[in-house]
């Protein structure tokens, strides 16, 4: 009796072993397979992008490419900085900067901005609802409720800070990291 | 229905000695000549057979055109309008193919209709319906990815908001949307896997099709009465009856199906869509092609992202419960008063969901859509199962031949009738 016992349990290590071997295999044969999907290095790469702020002038504003993505860069009037500093925080669905250098802090018109370079608004341009790229870059465009842009795809307002103020999308447009390399000129990414 | 034997006789010595070792003859000749099938089909009883003709018709032109098309950000939009042009006899078969999606669209909402109107998703055919849905669901990932295919404006950004919709799933969304582009935004890399499943759904839609129509000779037709096959004279022989029936239908949806290919291949497309793939312009208005708009109109209904996107795929996906939500005992719509006026206002909300879909998503079209919104909703969730318990069926035939040939009076006066079910109060007619 005994000795069956031990027979018995020495056959079901093996199939629990073997089981588990095949399971482990299979999904080592999953991974790549699925991983093969997903960006590679080359997409990876954080590409830096250089732009001469030079000739855009007050209330222009001019969309350039960064990893693949359309970046909003706006010289801000008086009026709109003035507009966006003055927005209670409370009034605002997303309370975040969403900024790469205010990671976490409050949407503050201060906190997507570098400081002494308020009137430069640097954004990824793409509309956080579904990713259509917002209206409101040539002067032409309508700029939505809030004067800043306006998403045609659903209708999302977005203030002269980025910060979305109504409609469907969930946040304020990204910030992305950015830096003066000189007094006009910035380096993206 | 299962249970019928082939009446299949090999001829031959050769179909003999075939027969003994694979009786795939037998099996095909059992199931699709003298398969029993209720007397009494109508025409919205074609529409399945209809529908295997526009699979296999996107099967085959299909086929040709990867034989052309170059599956890149840089190649795909040439391409295709190379074969427009260039390729011998290309104009057709492109233009066979983009009409026979929309075809293929109408003729499944057709059928999808009429399972709905005459409870053919009711005990035994639950699983049927349900391996329908996955059929339907197997149908928009492939139309969706096929669309994406020509490069153009609409394509480009039909693919950005639809790819989009996976970012509203919490902490994971942004990783999936990346992981199904292999970028951070819609490239060349996401249209060359796009045509890759492409070409690979038509072929899984065809094994799950086999699936439905095994499971549709399992349980046996419905009909427009929604009663159960009893007698012999219930039931046809399929070849040459069905058949024919189906036949003539699809000559006649051929003739729509070509009218449009020849005279209007472009009229349910988008103008925009003829002007190459721009990822720094979105397109002023944005619209997914009119099979999509009642489920476009409901994603949009939604004041929030994630809500808005989950109705959406609920809507589809709750017709996999059917089934249960539906607690009438009797099929057919035929005999149900007040469940046959929830069915048309459940049509008409649909038409107005495509209407509103259609539309800028401002003013007074929000308003409607949430409206129909709460309507395609209350129809599966109040609708269906209330109905079933408060309203009192109108008499139904006793057999399917009664239903045909009229009351045969003879020795059954007095016989108990309404046989499916017990809610029914039957009266003199």
């Amino acid at each position: 009796m005994a000795e069956e016992q031990a027979e018995h349990n020495r056959r079901d290590f093996v199939v629990i072993a073997a089981s588990a071997f095949a399971g482990v295999g299979a999904l080592a044969t999953l991974w790549p397979l699925v991983q093969q999907m997903n960006p590679d290095r080359s997409a990876q790469a954080l590409a830096t992008t250089e732009v001469d702020l030079e000739p855009v002038e007050e209330g222009q504003a001019i969309t350039i490419m960064w990893r693949g993505k359309p970046i909003f860069v706006r010289n801000r009037t008086a009026d709109e900085v003035a507009a966006a500093k003055e927005v209670d925080l409370g009034d605002l669905p997303d309370p975040l900067s969403r900024a790469a250098f205010a990671e976490g802090e409050p949407a503050t018109d201060a906190n997507r901005t570098l400081a002494g370079k308020e009137k430069w608004l640097v954004m990824v341009g793409i509309c956080t609802h579904l990713g259509c790229i917002p209206k409101g870059q040539s002067l032409s465009d309508t700029k939505g409720e809030f004067g800043g842009w306006f998403c045609p795809c659903h209708g999302s307002h977005y203030d002269t800070a980025g910060r979305i103020r109504k409609g469907p999308a969930p946040r304020n447009m990204d910030v992305p990291p950015y830096e003066f390399v000189s007094d006009t000129k910035i380096r993206i990414g | 229905m299962s249970d019928h034997a082939s009446t299949y006789e090999p001829k031959g010595p050769v179909s003999k000695w075939f027969d003994e070792r694979l009786p795939i003859a037998r099996m095909m000749h059992g199931q699709f000549v003298d398969f029993p099938t209720p007397r009494n089909l109508n025409y919205m009883w074609t529409f399945g057979g209809i529908l295997t003709f526009c699979l296999v018709v996107q099967i085959v032109t299909g086929i040709v055109l990867a034989m052309h098309y170059v599956p890149s950000g840089e190649g795909a939009f040439d391409s295709v309008q190379k074969i427009d042009r260039d390729v011998n006899y290309g104009w057709l078969l492109q233009n066979i193919h983009a009409v026979g999606a929309h075809m293929f669209f109408f003729a499944v909402f057709i059928h999808m209709f009429r399972g709905l109107y005459y409870g053919s998703y009711k005990a035994p055919r639950e699983i049927l319906w349900i391996l329908g849905v996955i059929i339907f669901l197997l149908m928009m990932a492939t139309g969706f990815m096929g669309y994406t295919l020509p490069w153009g404006q609409m394509s480009f950004w039909g693919v950005t908001v639809i790819t989009n919709l996976f970012s509203a799933v919490p902490i994971v969304g942004d990783a999936i949307t990346q992981w199904l582009w292999g970028g951070y935004s819609v490239t060349g890399t996401t249209l060359n896997r796009f045509f890759a499943l492409h070409y690979l759904l038509p072929f899984v839609i065809f094994g799950v099709v086999v699936l439905h129509v095994w499971a549709l000779h399992v349980a046996g037709q419905n009909n427009p009465t929604g009663l159960e096959v009893k007698t012999r004279s219930d039931t046809v022989p399929m070849a040459p009856y069905a058949v024919m029936k189906d036949l003539f239908a699809l000559a006649v949806f051929v003739i729509l199906f070509a009218w449009f290919v020849f005279f209007a291949p472009d009229y349910l497309g988008h103008a925009d869509n003829y002007i190459e793939a721009n990822p720094l312009a979105t397109p002023a208005h944005i619209v997914p092609e009119w099979y999509f708009l009642p489920f476009y109109a409901i994603l949009r209904a939604i004041p929030s992202k994630l809500g808005g996107v989950i109705a959406m795929f609920s809507a589809v996906l709750i017709l996999a419960f059917v089934p249960w939500l539906d607690t009438s005992k009797v099929r057919s719509a035929k005999y149900r008063p007040l469940y046959k006026w929830a069915f048309w206002a459940f049509v008409f909300t649909c038409l107005a969901l495509g209407y509103l879909g259609a539309k800028p998503a401002e003013g007074a079209y929000v308003l409607w859509a949430r409206i129909f919104t709460f309507l395609y909703f209350a129809y599966f969730l109040l609708a269906m199962p209330l109905l079933g318990l408060y309203e009192t069926p109108r008499p139904r035939p006793r057999s399917i031949t009664e239903a045909v040939l009229g009351r045969q009076d003879d020795n059954t006066a007095g016989a108990p009738v309404g046989a499916v079910g017990a809610a029914a109060a039957p009266e003199k007619r």
